[in-house]
């Protein structure tokens, strides 16, 4: 599927760290957009093997913010049509997506993030509880008698894909164009001098560059202390868990803040479910006993005639989270140093969208409008995006 | 289940804790710039390692300060509230 590469070249016009789906993104629409084919993307590891790999699939513009509901719109424009793109088929299956609210505090946020969608023209609107009942007939509204279902945030457009893929389909398009993927390439340190970006150090040989694009999500602070660049980036793990496959049931996405659910059924069958960080800093991607247990009893809350369904895998990522709940995205103050980071627990969504973006910053040097309110800079300027009210959960 | 040693009550199990972030120092806010600020208001050393980190057993509401390797989740060493008000047993000033 992808070309091997015995040796790095001397240099490339443009270097990614990450071959995830966002720089392997980037990296097609460098090539593909821009006509900049000249680029190297390295991997530590394997192709896709981080947070692409792990996350739960969910795609949906349904967020509080206009610089967000903008930006993730055009994230799901994009997504309809690259299994064309491609010629691989995605499986990216529209679902609608409910956003279950509990208490009345939870339903006035439902609206206010409907009006800010309608107004940015996205589908989402503010449901009772008979329209989630039709909609999810196997729910128990009452949620085991703990915490009753009002209403919803129901967004139509909310859909799921098959994630592996993504990172294939950016991957073998890029590779096609000329660019070149070195998996099992760690980058070990990056080169400055007067301000400015001159290469890239890895195990296999050093590598001249003016521009570097970090899309490494967990290990952006890593990076980051390579270039001496300080951000609110801390990174806490996110784990998610795949019940064993059964007949299709669930068709809709639901997600439950006060539960701290986020379940939606595969095209293999296989339920699959997340909920909050890990609560406290951590580097590793073990599991625990506690997420799972926790997890499943928020479940059975919805979902009663569940307790006999087995759980089959978990495993977790390691999520790069920001104060705001917004990315970091763009130019830094080391000329030709461009990062695409920060994207917690909301990432993959955004892949499409950040891959034209960043392209675009790259090869132009100058931040993409649609990422103006995620520049690295904000915190310094006091100028949060404030995103925390859109996320599934209350992390 | 894991278990976190509480310099007052012992091996307790974790879900007994809350963490409370790495202990920093606060800039005198009358003298330091709005960049000095800024830093210390959001940015985070967020890459791992040995850090000193706040947590408080939720029961009997009792913060110590606990030493751990954030890259294996390891922790080295546990120091009272009191300890660090010395300034005792907290390598490069930390307190």
């Amino acid at each position: 599927m992808f070309t091997r590469h015995d040796s790095l070249r001397a240099g490339y016009d443009v270097v990614i760290i990450g071959a995830g789906g966002h720089g392997l993104a980037a990296a097609y629409y460098l090539a593909r957009d821009h006509g900049i084919r000249n680029v190297a993307v390295l991997e530590k590891g394997y192709l896709g093997g981080g947070n692409t790999g792990r996350n739960t699939t969910i795609i949906r513009s349904n967020y509080l913010t206009p610089e967000g509901v903008k930006f993730y719109d055009e994230s799901v424009r994009l997504w309809q049509d690259l299994s064309a793109d491609f010629d691989l088929n995605l499986f990216y299956s529209t679902r609608g997506h409910y956003t279950l609210a509990h208490t009345d505090a939870a339903m006035r946020t439902m609206r206010w993030r409907a009006e800010v969608n309608k107004h940015f023209g996205v589908r989402s609107e503010a449901v009772d509880a008979a329209f989630v009942k039709r909609g999810i007939p196997s729910i128990d509204m009452s949620c085991g008698g703990h915490a009753p279902i009002l209403g919803a945030l129901f967004h139509e457009p909310g859909a799921i894909a098959r994630h592996d893929a993504v990172a294939w389909g950016y991957g073998r398009g890029a590779d096609r164009r000329g660019v070149e993927i070195h998996q099992q390439t760690e980058v070990t340190g990056i080169r400055v001098a007067g301000g400015r970006v001159v290469g890239v150090d890895t195990p296999r040989g050093s590598i001249a560059t003016s521009k570097v694009l970090c899309a490494v999500a967990g290990f952006t602070p890593r990076i980051l202390d390579m270039l001496d660049l300080h951000t609110p980036i801390y990174v806490h793990p996110l784990q998610a868990m795949v019940s064993e496959p059964i007949k299709p049931w669930l068709d809709p996405i639901i997600v439950s803040g006060s539960l701290h659910v986020y379940v939606s059924q595969s095209a293999r069958g296989e339920l699959v479910m997340g909920a909050s960080l890990d609560p406290y800093e951590l580097h590793t991607t073990r599991s625990t006993l506690d997420f799972v247990e926790g997890l499943s009893s928020h479940m059975l809350d919805m979902f009663p005639f569940l307790s006999e369904v087995k759980v089959n895998r978990q495993w977790a990522g390691l999520a790069d989270m920001t104060p705001d709940f917004a990315p970091i995205m763009g130019v830094t103050p080391v000329e030709g140093f461009f990062l695409d980071a920060g994207w917690g627990t909301w990432g993959f969504k955004a892949t499409p969208v950040c891959g034209k973006t960043m392209s675009h910053t790259v090869a132009t040097g100058r931040n993409h409008p649609l990422i103006e309110g995620f520049t690295f800079d904000r915190f310094a300027r006091y100028q949060l995006t404030g995103e925390k009210g859109a996320a599934s959960v209350g992390h | 289940m894991k278990i976190l040693v509480c310099p007052l009550n012992g091996p307790r199990p974790i879900s007994e804790f809350v963490y409370g972030g790495e202990v920093r120092q606060s800039p005198d806010p009358d003298k330091c710039s709005d960049a000095e600020w800024s830093d210390y208001v959001f940015n985070r050393s967020g890459s791992p390692g040995q850090k000193h980190e706040w947590w408080c057993h939720i029961a009997s509401g009792f913060w110590f300060v606990v030493l751990r390797d954030t890259a294996r989740d390891v922790v080295i060493d546990t120091l009272t509230s009191e300890d660090v008000r010395r300034g005792l047993r907290l390598p490069g000033g930390a307190a």
